[in-house]
């Protein structure tokens, strides 16, 4: 069972990561990170299959391949470097995990819903698991998805949405709201949940329930999640840590 | 050339593993496959983004995967989704799109389909074959069902001479012999330009060749069309798609690279998709000089 030990390990790699690289992107990493170590450590077996449709959060990804020992501590280092396994969004090829290249956001869902349709087709019982921001449901291809899953009933399926409330550049309130996103989801015959996206305990009940239709849990997370001056903070969507940031960052979640 | 899919499909339905989607389209002619496959034929509504993503997850789990849709709709709209999610992953999905070119005529220009396999080859993996006559459709199908990479299939209405016997399927076939220039064209429309090519003397009639697999591999042509071209050294193409990025691209860089470029090159090709005014398939090639008398004309003035 995924610790609090266990994610301020992994919390500490993933900063350190994102440090050495000098790469942004950390925040909406930070808000992701917890649902997906908990898929990777307690839910995932060979049967089931893991979607990141935030390909932006492949920093996560490659941390929750590290604690279940698919990608080694040495390689973590290469991350976003040349030559790298490891790019800024996770990669077509090579990386055992990584179901698909995403990084374009609105794809993952139409692939989740296409692997379960695929699961059932060949009458398998893997269940699959995708993950997506909150600000690629404005892209119009997650509601054909929608329309899809809904129609297919894929029970098989469970989408979580990191819905930190913050896109790239502005509150996703101000760009473009979906507000309330969980009735427009509902609205296609679709089981919706709304829980704390750092409640881990939540997280998992909600995760072993399954029903009969499709289901969309929304994590109420934090982006920057255990990082004081990150939390709620747009810049660190895109900003990379300087050396003091880092330092006072690093403190804090080994304080934590 | 749909009937002749649809038939070519059916037989292959007996493969537990082949799906069948389709965006909405196929009405009154699809409605054998439809009852052949049973669950295994869907309608994906009319969302081709949604419907090129889930196929591509759909082959990544191992299942043999057919799309159909419209030729415009087959590859334009989800150009990302066909990259992305096919080509990035080279994954065996066979897109298949009907009225290639013109087909969809006086539909209006939404429904042509003129730089489609131009921008399809542009990606990494992506194989495409045109078929010229409807009997070949059945040799194509076969071929592309055993394509382990994404794969376009682009169909349209046969058009040979009345009473003429199309050539056995081969990637590339000379339909027409003589000491005139080098004519080369690819899919349906090629069928217009045979009667005329071989009504001509001897002296001027081409060395007519019809290409129907893309990209094109030096090893994959016939040795006798470079000797024709060495000869004549005037090559002409013909092709119901924009000039960049179709057939004409494709040989000339190929002819270039291998140190063969003719010293004359004329191309008939599709002149736009948005006219002024519209018409039948036929009508809208006139618009862009794609008919034997033009050729004729060419030929004339050579």
């Amino acid at each position: 069972m995924l610790t609090d030990d266990d994610l301020r390990l992994a919390k500490l790699r993933l900063l350190r990561m994102h440090y050495e690289s000098g790469v942004g992107h950390i925040g909406g990493n930070l808000s992701a990170l917890d649902i997906i170590l908990l898929i990777f450590q307690e839910f995932l077996t060979d049967s089931d299959r893991f979607i990141l449709s935030k390909g932006h959060a492949a920093g996560a990804l490659y941390i929750a391949l590290w604690s279940v020992g698919i990608i080694n501590d040495g390689e973590l280092a290469t991350f976003h470097k040349e030559a790298t396994r490891l790019p800024g969004h996770p990669p077509a090829k090579g990386l055992a995990g990584v179901q698909f290249a995403t990084g374009s956001l609105g794809h993952g869902l139409s692939l989740a819903a296409g692997t379960a349709y695929a699961l059932k087709a060949k009458s398998e019982s893997g269940r699959v698991f995708c993950v997506t921001s909150d600000g690629e449901w404005q892209e119009g291809a997650t509601w054909e998805a929608l329309i899809f899953l809904a129609h297919h009933k894929l029970d098989n399926l469970t989408v979580f949405v990191d819905h930190n409330s913050l896109q790239g550049f502005g509150s996703t309130l101000d760009v473009a709201s979906m507000n309330p996103l969980d009735e427009k989801i509902r609205g296609f015959g679709i089981d919706v949940e709304i829980i704390p996206g750092h409640d881990l305990s939540k997280i998992r009940e909600v995760t072993t329930r399954i029903g009969r239709r499709p289901k969309v849990v929304i994590l109420q997370t934090v982006k920057g999640n255990g990082v004081s001056f990150m939390e709620g903070v747009m810049d660190w969507h895109y900003r990379p840590l300087t050396a003091d940031l880092y330092e006072r960052a690093v403190r804090e979640v080994a304080g934590a | 050339m749909r009937k002749q899919f649809c038939d070519a499909l059916v037989k292959r339905s007996a493969k537990p593993d082949m799906h069948f989607i389709t965006g909405d389209l196929g009405f009154m002619a699809l409605e054998p496959l439809r009852e052949s496959m049973g669950s295994r034929f869907l309608n994906a509504g009319v969302a081709e983004q949604n419907m090129i993503t889930v196929a591509a997850a759909m082959a990544k789990e191992g299942l043999d995967t057919w799309v159909y849709s419209i030729a415009p709709f087959c590859y334009a709209r989800p150009f990302e989704q066909i990259r992305n999610d096919i080509c990035f992953h080279n994954l065996p999905v066979k897109l298949v799109g009907n009225g290639g070119g013109y087909g969809y005529g006086v539909m209006g220009p939404t429904h042509h389909a003129v730089e489609d396999y131009g921008v399809l080859l542009t990606l990494p993996n992506m194989r495409v074959y045109v078929p010229a006559f409807d009997e070949d459709v059945e040799a194509v199908v076969m071929l592309a069902g055993a394509n382990d990479a994404p794969t376009y299939l682009r169909l349209g209405r046969g058009e040979p001479p009345t009473g003429y016997i199309a050539p056995a399927y081969a990637p590339w076939r000379q339909v027409c012999q003589g000491q005139g220039m080098c004519l080369v064209a690819t899919g349906p429309v090629s069928g217009l330009y045979i009667e005329s090519c071989l009504a001509l003397p001897e002296a001027t009639r081409p060395n007519f060749w019809i290409v129907s697999e893309f990209p094109m591999r030096e090893a994959g042509i016939p040795p006798e069309f470079f000797d024709q071209l060495s000869a004549s050294e005037t090559l002409c193409v013909v092709e119901e798609h924009v000039a960049r990025g179709g057939l004409a691209s494709e040989l000339l860089l190929l002819l270039a690279e291998t140190g063969r470029s003719p010293k004359r090159f004329k191309h008939f090709c599709a002149q736009s998709h948005a006219f002024e005014r519209y018409g039948s398939q036929s009508y809208l090639r006139g618009r862009s000089s794609l008919d034997a008398q033009t050729l004729l004309c060419f030929l004339g003035a050579l």
